[in-house]
């Protein structure tokens, strides 16, 4: 039985393609420019345009499609629900109604955008995760970070909290399942029974859990400041981050791209 | 003899001082270890090996009589720095004590936090795993290696901070005998080639065998130490404090009580089967 096989997190994709070897600050300020503009754009020709762009990043990346439409299967029922509530709550001009349920063509339009709109933005933010290294990830979120800190932004120590979990997320799966097919072997019961019942099955398995986490915190702090760790302040990195012309070149058509797109459409 | 690397005054330290959990973990250790050897720890659970452990680099500082690591005073604020530098320490369980996504980004951690430039970090990260003979492994993420390669990570993550001295808390306490071999042979090797002082804790009479010298701790003191044929000569007194004697150790002492002619402290299979003809 594997029971957490089919979880993947930080689900990076190795590559070399233009996409994989841009600097993660630019992969991160283009997504959150994705988003902005996913939200700016309120017209057929506008979604057109982001889905094309979105389209020719995944060709740079060289990731296949199978695995950026995998992304979209556990928002499916988000998505059946978001475009049949627009479909089927809109008023307007009816095209069918059945019962009290009236179709509208403003619903079916409104209905269909929110449904592109909800899947390229899922599209166009795992494109981030799975080009990106977990590493790169958190190092471009400490470096855009930093200018924060003067306001207080912790912006090492969110980092470094970023690396641990994905650091430990494995291990602690794995160890959820070891306790799991224990508690299974003397007669524990997790599948079945009520929403209640379920839960309180989990009692067993999320106290073990809990208390070893604690004593792996404990044991790790010890092992940290063994190896000389004392915050961010003076520490060095092993991989430099650089920031280089196609990442300028990347940033700047991004950039234009938003700002037209986003107010001419 | 060479000035000692480490050296223990009069430690006593206690956990919790003045609660009623208060617990005297150590209590009048002397000892000194010197550079380039290999001192095996032995003693039974609670005897205070991982007190005495946490003393060699500031993790814990005594409640009287002092730590020297180096000349320098561990109670001294200003000198922990420079001490954690000088010696490394690994720990027992392989999973709590690597920090990054990937291998060569674990390994990089320590000098990171020194403040090493990338580049000398890049040179460091290649010789220590190098060393550990863990090179083809670098972008692994830590949850596919086994034990046994994660100790050598974690002992790779101590090297690429170029420690003088390396003490390995129970390093093959949760390993497979594969991975226990792997972690032995390795130490070995970094202490007969790079000359790296290795102070070795463990539960495991095999492994101290081949130490230049066994230091055995009951209830927070050091009850004896020596060569390992020394320490071993006393196997009544061994027993005495709970623990266990190598097996060829205990055979040659059961033959010796039934009558044969042998000498005290038979350590290896090897002396054994030769004092065996000669008697
Ligand atoms: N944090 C703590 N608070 C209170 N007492 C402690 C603490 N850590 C250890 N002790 C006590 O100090 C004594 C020595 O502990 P230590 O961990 O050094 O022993 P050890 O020789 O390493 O044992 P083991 O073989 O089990 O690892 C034990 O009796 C233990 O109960
Ligand atoms: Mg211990």
């Amino acid at each position: 039985m594997a029971l957490f096989k089919n979880i993947t997190i930080g689900q990076y994709i190795p590559g070399n393609s233009a996409i994989h070897r841009l600097d993660p600050r630019t992969k991160i300020i283009g997504t959150v420019l994705l988003i902005v503009l996913l939200f700016m754009v309120d017209s057929f020709l506008g979604y057109a345009l982001a889905a094309v762009a979105i389209f020719g990043i995944v060709q740079l990346s060289e990731i296949p499609w199978r695995i950026i439409l995998r992304g979209l299967r556990p928002l499916f029922v988000i998505l059946l629900l978001t475009v049949s509530l627009h479909l089927f709550m809109t008023e307007g001009t009816p095209i069918f109604r059945i019962w009290f349920i009236e179709v509208t063509w403003e619903g079916l339009f409104r209905g269909v955008m929110m449904g592109v709109r909800l899947a390229l933005l899922v599209m166009g933010t795992s494109l981030l995760t799975l080009t990106t290294s977990p590493i790169n990830l958190t190092d471009g979120i400490e470096s855009l970070l930093k200018p924060g800190k003067r306001i207080g932004v912790p912006a090492h120590e969110l980092a470094m909290m970023m690396t641990i979990a994905l650091r430990f997320i494995p291990t602690l799966l794995e160890e959820a399942e070891k306790i799991m097919k224990a508690q299974m072997a003397r007669g524990a019961d997790f599948q079945s029974g009520g929403l209640m019942q379920r839960a309180k099955s989990l009692i067993p398995l999320l106290v073990p859990l809990f208390v070893n986490a604690f004593r792996r915190a404990d044991d790790l702090a010890i092992a940290m400041e063994a190896r000389g760790y004392r915050g961010g302040e003076g520490r060095t990195k092993f991989k430099e981050l650089h920031f280089g012309q196609a990442d300028a070149i990347a940033l700047g058509v991004s950039i234009a791209f938003v700002v037209l797109v986003g107010v001419l459409f | 003899m060479a000035k000692p690397l480490i050296r223990f005054e009069g430690v006593h330290f206690r956990y919790n001082p003045g609660t009623e959990r208060e617990w005297a973990a150590l209590q009048g250790i002397d000892l000194d270890i010197y550079p380039g050897e290999f001192v095996a720890v032995l003693g039974h659970n609670g005897s205070g090996k991982s007190t005495l452990a946490k003393h060699c680099n500031a993790l814990l500082v005594p409640s009287s009589g002092r730590v020297l690591v180096d000349g320098l005073d561990t109670k001294d604020d200003a000198a922990v720095w420079q001490i954690r530098q000088t010696i490394g320490m690994v720990f027992q369980n392989p999973d709590n004590q690597l920090v990054a996504t990937t291998v060569e980004e674990d390994v990089a951690f320590g000098p990171e936090n020194l403040g090493i430039p990338s580049k000398e970090i890049q040179a460091r990260v290649d010789e220590a795993l190098r060393a550990v003979g863990m090179e083809a492994y670098r972008l692994h993420s830590p949850h596919q290696l086994s034990g046994g390669q994660k100790q050598r990570v974690a002992i790779a993550g101590m090297i690429s901070m170029r420690p003088r001295c390396i003490v390995l808390d129970e390093p093959t306490a949760m390993l497979d005998p594969e991975g226990r071999r792997e972690v032995m042979h390795t130490i070995h090797r970094l202490n007969e080639t790079e000359k790296i002082t290795i102070v070795h804790i463990t539960h495991h009479m095999d492994e101290v065998i081949n130490a230049d010298r066994v230091v055995i701790m009951t209830d927070g003191k050091i009850a004896l130490q020596g060569t390992p044929k020394d320490v071993f000569s006393n196997v009544e007194l061994l027993r005495s404090l709970h623990l266990d004697v190598p097996q060829v150790t205990a055979l040659s002492h059961r033959l010796r009580s039934r009558g044969l002619n042998l000498p005290d402290g038979i350590i290896t299979v090897d002396e054994l089967v030769e004092c065996l003809c000669q008697s």
